[in-house]
């Protein structure tokens, strides 16, 4: 197998395992939440974005509206249209498979791929993480989905602190240094101090429109908050590790690539 | 029946913001602030989606179980514990302050 001799195809393979794992978290906690079956599997496959699958289920179990459930994935969603922007310059797809690539644009397949340098190396990494991470999902989804609706009074098996951990382990990654960790202690308060005045639901979105704030007249690290959340190259120290990872990270890397390569590209248009 | 239609608006949402990046020209995404944006957004919404499912209960807030599953978490992560068993954690840690008596 000449092709399990890429890294990039065997970093794609590890973080698809990895990732299509916890699907199963997923799927049971979205029929604990009051989806059910097919609900729980459009969203895998329709929506097929880790965090705003879990935002969706996690206002809806908590007795928000369909509409701040809707708000609260779309908002969370907006980094994908980054990374699309990024995997765009760097991969330059044409044709059917732009459209193909776009619902395969998610945290894990930009940083196999941004976290590679030969461009054979990052297409294969974009694909074989997509696609395995896809196929996986989806798969494990089903897996919990079944397995969530025969378990009775979901709260006895805690699933409800389930959700609480996954969260937890999504914000995770994306707490390197002191800025995304004020960040998210304002959004945490702004949220609490927000329950008791409007509907359910309604505080997570309070809490986007004050990080979207600190986002626009704040200047920071450019790449703040756009981490995986399972990190495909090695491992690092969550909160003292980021110096060391900096190297392989997909933003910085991601954004020099796009800048190299549409110098490359106007080169090969003039010859 | 409801549900089915904010979910379909979500999915066709999340598919539309994919493919924002691969179509429209990069000058328009290169500003700093939009990829800031992208990123404290995201930091905001996975901090009170914690919030929230730990201590909120319908308009008011509640000290139950699932401050257990917040902390086993928080623990399993100090760790490094692969995200599936964070999970766990957080769900045994719950299921067990439940059994003991504490709702």
């Amino acid at each position: 197998m000449k092709l399990l001799a890429s890294p990039a195809v065997r970093v794609g393979i590890s973080i698809s395992i990895a990732t299509g794992l916890y699907g199963v978290s997923f799927g049971a906690l979205a029929v604990t939440s009051g989806l059910n079956f097919w609900q729980t599997m459009a969203l895998s496959l329709l929506l097929f974005s880790g965090g705003s699958q879990f935002a969706f289920i996690g206002v809806v179990a908590g007795g928000g509206s369909g509409l701040a459930a809707m708000s609260a994935a779309t908002l969370l969603g907006m980094r994908n249209g980054i990374y699309g922007m990024q995997l765009n310059a760097l991969l330059r797809p044409t044709g059917w498979r732009k459209y193909v690539g776009a619902q395969l644009t998610i945290d894990e397949s930009t940083a196999t791929s941004t976290g590679q340098t030969d461009p054979a190396e990052q297409r294969r990494g974009f694909w074989t993480a997509g696609i395995g991470v896809y196929v996986l999902w989806n798969l494990f989804t089903a897996v919990g989905a079944l397995a969530g609706s025969g378990l009775g009074d979901p709260k006895q098996w805690g699933l409800d602190g389930a959700a609480v951990a996954a969260f937890l382990a999504l914000l995770w990654p994306r707490l390197k240094g002191r800025e995304p960790i004020a960040i998210a202690a304002v959004c945490a308060v702004a949220t609490v101090v927000a329950v008791p005045f409007v509907p359910a639901g309604v505080p997570i979105l309070v809490a986007a429109v004050v990080a979207a704030l600190v986002g626009w007249f704040s200047h920071g690290r450019r790449d703040e908050g756009l981490e995986p959340d399972v990190e495909p190259y090695g491992t690092h120290g969550h909160l003292h590790g980021h110096h060391q990872a900096q190297g392989q990270h997909p933003g910085p890397n991601g954004h020099g690539e796009v800048e190299r390569r549409e110098g490359a590209d106007t080169e090969e248009a003039g010859g | 029946m409801n549900l089915w239609i904010w979910l379909v608006i979500a999915c066709v949402l999340a598919y539309a913001w994919k493919l924002v990046g691969y179509f429209v020209p990069a000058k328009f995404l290169e500003d700093p602030r939009t990829s800031r944006v992208a990123g404290t957004m995201t930091i905001g919404l996975l901090a009170s989606l914690t919030v929230v499912n730990a201590v909120v209960s319908g308009q008011g807030l509640a000290a139950d179980a699932r401050l257990g599953a917040l902390a086993a978490g928080a623990i399993a992560l100090v760790f490094r514990a692969p995200f599936l068993m964070v999970v766990i954690a957080g769900a045994g840690t719950a299921a067990l302050l439940r059994a003991l008596g504490w709702n």
